[in-house]
């Protein structure tokens, strides 16, 4: 029988240290979608989004009323666009027109994001593959609730850095488009390397062509917990006594995660994918991964330590969390976005991080370099080394990486920006002044890196 | 059995458990189990109810014990019990 003090350690998780399912996510392929006409196309994209998920919002508002747990997003991911659109798009405004379709279906279903305006050229590029990557900053600028996403690299493949060299220019074409909103369009847009097919969270969600025709996705997350439990029970305790207690709470927020996954999946008559367990901040006051890196022994993150005490706790979560739940997946692991964490703002603030600080940083962590400010002058080159510095420690190290980075036109280092809501406010930080425009500018690929001899 | 646990927290007031539990009698949910401690005035119980015959859906009832707790300057809350056997129990 459950006591009374379970009772009120959940209760207090959810009520006072921020515990909620961040996201129920359906997966909806739209490969049958598929037709020569651009009309067609964006009526059995609207038709087939709505058959299916017409009671995602109303379902996952249910299961949180019932249970008590905060469902606080409702969101949809879909099949790489670039592959949906191939054979009726002649050109960019086509898939824009897609883009639009998806919106459409977002704002009337209710879920705050739809990601999958997406392409996958790891290797390669076809024409409908860079047409929809040419179609992103007028898609970002014109919708609201659509995520893009693309995956630029993988271990298997290598790192197309043709790829790599477009995506810097049309993360600055997308910040100049909506320059007038901080440039947010560039916080719907991530560039990955060995992207998930399942991950639930945006902006870099998408159902893979390997994916089922529809599926539930769930992602968790509870900084605020873990910080607390270790404020609370865990100052200058050993190492091992700190793994064993993040371990845990990892364990209980994945339970949590994976019953509304049963759940939701169930109710919705679709099967369940995974649980992506993921400590994913927001700029509520606690609800903080850097906290927890401070919790841990840090003045600030960024300040030497800080990439041990990261590994240490990305690796925890999984251990916890693998336990709790059959199916795994996503993500998985620590999130260190800067804007959408107080914690990290204030660590900016106060000079310990940097964007060279946070790339070491995101080598032990579950993804990259993510909602991070750059002055608007920063060259689509720098940008395109960004992007392939981040692709080779994904590739390298066999582990999903991502750029979302957003160059604020007209603001420079020290300025600020306010994206509002989840995607919370950000200090603008420094970009190397070096210059990497003649590597660039070669064309074709960085191969795939070899994977005996591992050292 | 459809279990649910009801908890009502706040400052200790005469009939708590009277109000609560002639909700539920009316509702059709039978009551299986009760802890209750008051510390420095503050009341805290855990119910463990069956919801199996509940006449009104679970969400109206799990609403309408809320708003009861409003009118009575307290916190009750009513969750289906998976999601703390899930978190505590392997």
């Amino acid at each position: 029988m459950i006591t009374v003090s379970e009772v009120s350690e959940t209760n207090k998780m959810i009520l006072e240290e921020n515990l909620d399912v961040r996201t129920i996510t359906m997966g909806v392929s739209l490969l049958d979608c598929a037709d020569s006409s651009v009309k067609k196309t964006c009526d059995s994209v609207y038709a087939k989004l709505l058959r299916l998920a017409g009671k995602l919002v109303k379902t996952g508002d249910e299961i949180g009323r019932e249970f008590g747990v905060p469902v606080v997003n409702k969101r949809i991911s879909i099949t790489p666009m670039a592959v949906v659109g191939a054979s009726c798009c002649r050109k960019p405004a086509d898939f824009v027109r897609l883009a639009k379709t998806l919106d459409r279906a977002a704002k009337r279903l209710g879920v705050n994001f739809i990601g999958g305006y997406s392409a996958v050229v790891s290797k390669g590029m076809t024409p409908a593959d860079e047409m929809l990557i040419r179609s992103i900053p007028e898609a970002m600028a014109t919708t609201e609730r659509v995520c893009s996403s693309v995956n630029v690299g993988s271990t298997k493949t290598g790192i197309d850095m043709d790829a790599v060299r477009l995506m810097g220019e049309i993360v600055k074409e997308t910040a100049a488009k909506t320059a007038k909103r901080d440039s947010i369009g560039c916080a719907k847009l991530v560039v990955l390397c060995n992207a998930p097919d399942d991950n639930p969270f945006m902006a870099g969600a998408f159902h893979g062509v390997t994916e089922g025709d529809a599926v539930i996705n769930v992602g968790v997350s509870g900084p605020g917990v873990v910080n607390r439990v270790l404020a609370n029970s865990c100052r200058g305790v050993p190492f091992e006594d700190l793994c064993e207690t993040i371990k845990r709470t990892a364990f209980k927020i994945t339970r949590v995660g994976q019953l509304v996954a049963q759940e939701a999946a169930k109710r919705l008559g679709l099967p369940f994918g995974i649980v992506d367990l993921s400590l994913a901040p927001t700029p509520a006051v606690g609800d903080s991964v850097a906290d927890i890196l401070k919790e841990i022994g840090l003045e600030h993150p960024g300040a030497p330590g800080t990439t041990a005490a990261l590994a240490l706790l990305n690796d925890q979560v999984k251990k916890g969390g693998v336990m709790a739940s059959s199916y795994v997946g996503g993500l998985s692991g620590a999130f260190i976005p800067v804007s959408e964490d107080q914690g990290m703002i204030d660590a900016v603030d106060a000079g310990a991080l940097t964007i060279e600080k946070l790339e070491a940083m995101t080598c032990v962590c579950s993804v990259g370099l993510d909602m991070i400010a750059v002055p608007g002058d920063t060259p689509a080159s720098s940008i395109a080394g960004i992007i392939a510095d981040e692709a080779a420690i994904g590739m390298v190290n066999q582990k999903t990486t991502a750029v979302r980075i957003i160059p604020v036109a007209g603001k420079k280092v020290g300025d600020r920006v306010e994206f509002g809501g989840l995607l919370g406010h950000a200090p603008v930080m420094g970009v190397s002044k070096f210059s990497c425009a003649d590597m660039i500018a070669r064309a074709g690929r960085i191969p795939a890196p070899i994977h005996s001899f591992r050292n | 059995m459809k279990k649910a646990i009801i908890t009502v927290v706040g400052k200790d007031t005469v009939g708590i458990i009277a109000k609560t539990s002639a909700y539920l009698a009316k509702a059709n949910i039978n009551i299986l189990d009760i802890s209750q401690t008051v510390v420095q005035d503050y009341f805290n119980m855990m119910m463990i109810v069956d919801c199996a015959k509940a006449r009104r859906p679970f969400e109206d009832v799990s609403a309408d014990l809320a708003e009861l707790g409003l009118s009575l300057g307290l916190k009750i809350r009513c969750q289906k019990s998976e999601i703390f056997e899930r978190m505590h129990r392997v």
